[in-house]
C-alpha cells in the first residue's frame, strides 16, 4: 500500500506491566492521510506511549495491558512494518550500523527489498534529508543534527506512509534543530506523508503543523484543532503544563547589566584545550564579575564548554592562567586548576550538560549528601543541609528515589542541588536549559536568579537567547579564531 | 578495540590490501579453529614450535608488520612463563624426580611438559592476532549470517548492541571531570573507576533498549525474509587459504610424530 | 478493513513466547556481553596478576580470582531469563576479551562456551523460572565447574597432566569464587542496574521497581 497512511485510535489505553496506573487511557483520535499533527501534553500525559502504540512497538501482553485498539490503514500496526517510520529523541540510539550507506539500507534489507533496488533508495533518501556525506562515512563522526537526519533517511528509505517523530530535536543544538526541521519540511512537502510529532519547541514547528492535539494527564484528549485555535483557547493551561506556547514568553525578571564590579574570576592570556594538543581558543582576557550572572555564548565548536570547564578548575589551562579573587584562595593558591577536589567543591561548583554524568548514589538523599560527606561534616549537619535543599528545590517527595529514574527536569534540579549542597561561591553551568520544557526552564532560571541575589556568582554557557536575556548581566561572546 | 579495525587508516607500516583481505571472514574463523584444534590434541614442544614458525613465516600475508605482531604478542609472552611454571611444578611426575616441596614436584616429565606449554601458549594465541587484526565488524556479521547461516536476528542484533558500547569514550572523560568537581577526585581511584563503569553500563543498557525499538521500527525481527545489500561470498581464495592452513597444521603434527615427540593430552 | 468492535485487551499470547527472544533481548544481551567482556579484559590484568602470583607457585589457588570471568553467564541469565541467555552473554564477553587481545586467544571462546554452559544448565534446572540469589550463586558454581572441566582437557596447559591435589584444590577455589565473585556480585550488579530503571523492559527491572 502506498501514499499517506490513516490512523484510527479507538478508546485506546496502555498500562505498563508492573505499574498500578495506566500511562494513558480513553484516547479517541483519527488522523486523516496527509495531516500533520503536533502532539502536546504535560509530562506524563502519555504522548510517547501513544506514539509507540501507533508504531506497534509497545510489546506483547507480558509488557503491558492494552485497552481499545489502534489501526493504521485499517490494520494493526504490528503488521505494518515499513509503512510506519519512527524517529526517536536520542541521536545515537537511532543508528544501527557503522557506515552511513549501510545504516540507511538497513530498513530496506529488513523489508526484503531486492538488493538491486536498495542503492537507489539509499541515495534518494539521503538526498531528501539533505545529507550529502559519502556512503562510506563513519556514523560515529556525524554531528547531532546529521545523526537525526540519518535516522530520518533510514526511515524514508522504507517509503513509509506515516512518520512518527518523538522529540527529534530535544538533544540538538540550534543548528541541528533547524537542519532537522528543514529536512522534515522538505519530506512532507514532497510526499505528503502523514506526520505525528511530539515536540515542546512549538515555536519552531507550529507553522508546519495542520493540527494540534493535546493529551490530558490521566487520559483522554484535552484539545484538538488547528494550531492557532488551540493555542488561543488553551494557551494558559498548556503553558502551565510546561509546553512552550508561541507568543507566551516566560514571565521572569530581567536582571540589570553590571559594570565595573569586582571580579571573582579573571583570566590572563588564557588558552583552553580539551586535550593537550588541540587548543580551541586562545588569548582570552576575561572577567567574571562577583555576585552577578555571566553568560558565555558563541557558535558551535568555538570552545564555550571547554572555557567553562577551565574556569571551573576542572581542565588545566593550555596557556595563560585563571585566577580567583584573594578571598577564594586555597592554601594561598589562587588558580582553581591547582586546587584539590575538596577545595574546589566549596569554591566553584559545576553543573554538567548531562546531569547523569554526575550521579553517584542510589537515592536522592545520598546523592545530595555526597558533597557534605566529602567535606567530613557531621551527620546531623549533613541531614540538615539535605533536608533544606530537598524542600527548596521541590524534590522532597523523591528523597528515596533512584536519581536515574527521575524525569529530565527533576534530574537537572537535582544536579544543581548537589552543587548547592557545598555552598560554593561560584556556580558554572554548561547548557543548563538544554532539553527543558517550559516549567523546568522557568524553575531553573528563577533558582539561578535567586542565587545571584544571595551573592553567588553564576556563569552559564548557553545557546538559549532567553537565558542570555534573563541571566546575562555580563556577557562573554566567543568568536571563532580568524 | 586494538584487535579490530574500525575503518580508519591503518598503522604506518601495515599493508592495506594483503592476501587475507580477500578472504571471507567466516573462512578466517574456520582457519583460526583449524590452526588451534589439532594442536590441542598433542602436548609437545615440536608440533607447537613448528606451527609457530610456519605461522610467523606467513605474517607478510596478513598485511601486518612484524613489529605490530610482536607488540600484540607481549601479553602472551608475559603469561607463557607463568603457565610453564605451573606445569613445571604441578605436572604428574614421570621420569627422574629432581625435587619436591609441599605439593610441587619437578621431574623429567614436568620439564618437558613445561617447555611444550611455553611454546604452545604462543602458538595458540598467534592465529587470532594474525587473522583478526583488520576485520570490519559489519563484514564479519554479514558473513556469519549469509555464509555460515547463523540466524540474522542474532548476528545483527549482537552487532548493533556491541556497537553502542564503543560510543562512550567522551562520557568517560566527562565523568572523571564531574567526579573532580564533586570533591571526589583526590582519593579512591578504584571506587571512582567502578562507579563510573557502572554509570556507563546504565547508559549502555538504556541506549541498547532504545536502539532495539528503533531497529524493530525499521522492520528488524519481523517474519520477513531478509535481503542483503552487502552480499558476502566465498571464492577460490578461501579454498586455497584454508588448504594452506590445513597443510600447515599437518606439517606441524607430522613433525611431532616423526620426531616421536607426539603425546596425546592426558597420557 | 476490520469492522469488529472489540475493545478488550490483546489476545493471549502462546506460552512459547516466554522463551522467544525479542529484539531487545538480543541487543541488551550484546550490550551486557560487550561490557562484561571489557571487564574481563580489564580483569585480565588484576586477576591475571593474581593468577600469575598464585598459579605459578601454589597448587590451584589461582582459581580464587577466576570468579569474575564467570560473571557473564550469571548476569545474562538473570537479566534476559531466556534459554541460551547465560551462554550467549558469556560467549560474547569471551569473544570481546579475546578480540581486544589476550593470552589465550581462541581458547577464550571455548572457555566462554564451557563456563556459559555451566551457568545455563543451572538456570535450565530451575526451568528458567527462578532467579533468586541462591540460584545466581549456584549458576556461578555451575560456571566454575564448567571452567574446571574445560581446563582439564582443553587449553595450552591442560590440567589433566597435573596432580590430583592440584586439580581438587583448583575445583574448590573455582566453586567458591564462582559462587561469590560471579553469583553474588552478579546478582548485586543486576539489582543495582534494575534500580536505575534501565531494565524496565525486563522482568528483572519490573521486580525491583516499587509499584508506581
Amino acid at each position: 500500500m502506498t501514499g499517506p497512511a490513516r490512523v484510527d485510535v479507538e478508546g485506546w489505553g496502555w498500562r505498563y506491566a508492573g505499574r498500578k496506573l495506566p500511562a494513558t487511557r480513553g484516547i479517541d483520535l483519527v488522523v486523516e492521510p496527509g495531516e500533520r499533527v503536533l502532539l502536546l501534553g504535560a509530562s506524563g500525559a502519555g504522548k510517547s506511549t501513544l506514539l509507540a502504540g501507533i508504531a506497534g512497538l509497545l510489546g506483547g501482553s507480558d509488557e503491558g495491558e492494552r485497552t481499545g485498539r489502534i489501526l493504521v490503514d485499517g490494520v494493526a500496526p504490528e503488521a505494518q512494518r515499513g509503512r510506519i517510520g519512527l524517529v526517536l529523541q536520542d541521536p545515537e540510539a537511532g543508528i544501527v550500523l557503522s557506515k552511513v550507506g549501510d545504516d540507511v539500507a538497513f530498513g530496506c534489507e529488513n523489508l526484503g527489498i531486492p538488493a538491486e533496488q536498495i542503492p537507489a533508495r539509499v541515495s534518494e533518501a539521503l538526498a531528501s534529508v539533505g545529507l550529502a556525506t559519502p556512503l562510506e562515512r563513519s556514523t560515529k563522526a556525524l554531528s547531532g543534527g546529521q545523526k537525526q537526519r540519518l535516522a530520518l533517511a533510514g526511515v524514508l528509505a522504507m517509503r513509509p506512509g506515516l512518520l512518527l517523530l518523538d522529540e527529534p530535536t530535544a538533544n540538538l543544538d540550534p543548528d541541528g534543530v533547524s537542519e532537522v526541521r528543514a529536512a522534515v519540511e522538505a519530506v512532507v512537502a514532497r510526499e505528503g506523508t502523514t506526520l505525528v510529532l511530539i515536540e515542546h519547541r512549538t515555536a519552531v514547528w507550529a507553522d508546519l503543523m495542520t493540527r494540534v492535539v493535546v493529551l490530558a494527564p490521566g487520559g483522554g484528549v484535552l484539545a484538538d484543532g488547528p494550531p492557532d485555535e488551540v493555542f488561543a483557547r488553551h494557551g494558559d493551561a498548556l503553558a502551565a503544563a510546561g509546553v512552550w506556547v508561541p507568543g507566551r514568553p516566560v514571565d521572569l525578571p530581567v536582571l540589570a547589566p553590571v559594570r565595573d564590579t569586582d571580579a571573582v574570576l579573571s583570566t590572563r592570556a588564557l588558552s583552553v584545550a580539551r586535550e593537550k594538543r588541540t587548543v580551541v581558543a586562545s588569548g582570552l582576557d576575561l572577567v567574571v564579575p562577583a555576585g552577578a550572572g555571566t553568560v558565555v555564548t558563541g557558535p558551535n565548536g568555538v570552545g564555550k564548554s571547554t572555557l567553562a570547564l577551565t574556569l571551573a578548575g576542572l581542565l588545566p589551562e593550555a596557556a595563560g592562567e585563571v585566577v580567583t579573587e584573594a578571598s577564594l584562595a586555597a592554601r594561598g593558591v589562587r588558580r582553581p586548576s591547582r586546587w584539590r577536589s575538596t577545595e574546589l567543591l566549596t569554591r566553584i561548583g559545576t553543573v554538567f550538560q548531562q546531569p547523569e554524568h554526575q550521579f553517584l548514589a542510589p537515592t536522592l538523599r545520598d546523592e545530595l549528601a555526597v558533597g557534605p560527606r566529602a567535606l567530613r561534616m557531621p551527620a546531623t549537619q549533613v541531614d540538615a543541609i539535605v533536608d533544606e535543599l530537598l524542600e527548596r528545590l521541590d524534590l522532597a517527595s523523591l528523597a528515596l528515589a533512584n536519581p536515574f529514574t527521575l524525569s529530565g527536569g527533576q534530574k537537572r534540579r537535582l544536579s544543581v542541588a548537589t552543587v548547592l549542597a557545598a555552598s560554593p561561591e561560584v556556580i558554572v553551568l554548561d547548557e543548563p536549559t538544554f532539553g527543558q520544557d517550559r516549567r523546568g526552564w522557568a524553575e531553573l532560571v528563577l533558582l539561578l536568579q535567586r542565587e545571584i541575589e544571595r551573592g553567588r556568582s553564576v556563569v552559564a554557557v548557553t545557546h538559549d537567547a532567553d537565558v542570555v536575556r534573563h541571566l546575562g548581566q555580563h556577557r562573554i561572546a566567543l568568536e571563532p579564531a580568524a | 578495540m586494538s584487535g579490530v579495525d574500525t575503518g580508519g587508516a591503518g598503522a604506518g607500516s601495515d599493508v592495506r590490501s594483503a592476501w587475507l583481505d580477500r578472504i571471507n571472514p567466516v573462512t578466517k574463523v574456520v582457519i583460526v579453529l583449524v590452526l588451534a584444534a589439532p594442536l590441542l590434541v598433542s602436548i609437545d614442544a615440536v608440533s607447537a614450535a613448528t606451527a609457530l614458525l610456519l605461522e610467523l613465516l606467513c605474517v607478510p600475508l596478513t598485511g601486518l608488520a612484524y613489529a605490530t605482531v610482536l607488540r600484540r604478542l607481549v601479553p602472551v609472552l608475559v603469561f607463557a612463563p607463568v603457565a610453564a611454571m605451573s606445569m613445571l611444578l604441578y605436572a604428574r611426575p614421570g621420569g627422574t624426580v629432581y625435587g619436591t616441596f609441599l605439593f610441587a614436584t619437578v621431574s623429567d616429565d614436568s620439564i618437558a611438559l613445561s617447555v611444550a606449554v611455553f611454546v604452545r601458549v604462543i602458538a595458540l594465541a598467534l592465529p587470532m592476532i594474525l587473522l583478526f587484526a583488520h576485520t570490519d565488524p559489519t563484514e564479519l556479521a554479514d558473513a556469519l549470517a549469509q555464509v555460515a547461516r547463523l540466524p540474522s536476528r542474532f548476528v545483527l542484533g549482537v552487532l548493533a548492541g556491541a556497537r553502542t558500547v564503543g560510543l562512550f569514550v567522551d562520557d568517560w572523560r566527562t565523568m572523571s571531570l564531574a567526579h573532580r568537581a564533586r570533591g571526589l577526585g583526590d582519593r579512591g581511584a578504584v571506587r571512582r573507576f567502578f562507579s563510573m563503569a557502572f554509570v556507563l553500563l546504565v547508559f549502555a543498557v538504556r541506549r541498547g533498549t532504545t536502539l532495539a525499538t528503533a531497529m524493530e521500527a525499521r522492520g528488524f525481527g519481523a517474519d520477513i525474509e531478509r535481503t542483503w545489500a552487502r552480499p558476502s561470498t566465498l571464492s577460490g581464495w578461501d579454498a586455497v587459504t584454508l588448504g594452506g592452513a590445513v597443510a600447515l597444521v599437518a606439517v606441524a603434527l607430522g613433525a611431532a610424530v616423526l620426531t616421536g615427540a607426539f603425546r596425546v593430552v592426558g597420557t | 478493513m476490520h469492522t469488529s468492535t472489540s475493545a478488550r485487551t490483546a489476545p493471549a499470547v502462546a506460552s512459547s513466547s516466554r522463551f522467544r527472544w525479542r529484539v531487545v533481548d538480543i541487543v541488551v544481551a550484546a550490550v551486557l556481553g560487550v561490557a562484561i567482556g571489557l571487564v574481563f579484559w580489564g580483569w585480565n590484568t588484576v586477576g591475571g596478576l593474581w593468577f600469575v602470583a598464585m598459579d605459578g607457585l601454589t597448587p590451584g589457588l589461582g582459581g580464587i580470582a577466576v570468579g569474575i570471568w564467570l560473571i557473564g553467564g550469571v548476569v545474562g541469565g538473570l537479566v534476559i531469563r531466556k534459554p541460551g541467555a547465560a551462554l550467549l552473554v558469556e560467549v560474547i564477553a569471551a569473544i570481546v576479551s579475546a578480540l581486544i587481545g589476550n593470552v589465550w586467544g581462541p581458547l577464550t571462546i571455548v572457555s566462554g562456551l564451557a563456563q556459559g554452559l555451566g551457568a545455563e544448565l543451572i538456570f535450565l534446572a530451575f526451568l528458567y523460572l527462578r532467579f533468586t540469589l541462591p540460584v545466581a550463586m549456584l549458576a556461578g558454581v555451575g560456571a566454575g565447574v564448567g571452567a574446571w572441566v574445560n581446563e582439564l582437557f582443553v587449553g595450552s596447559s591442560p590440567n589433566i597432566a597435573k596432580t590430583l591435589e592440584f586439580n581438587l584444590l583448583y575445583l574448590g577455589t573455582l566453586v567458591v569464587s564462582g559462587a561469590l565473585l560471579a553469583g553474588l556480585v552478579g546478582w548485586l550488579l543486576v539489582r543495582a542496574l534494575a534500580a536505575t530503571g534501565a531494565l524496565s523492559r525486563f522482568a528483572a527491572g519490573r521486580e525491583a521497581r516499587r509499584d508506581v
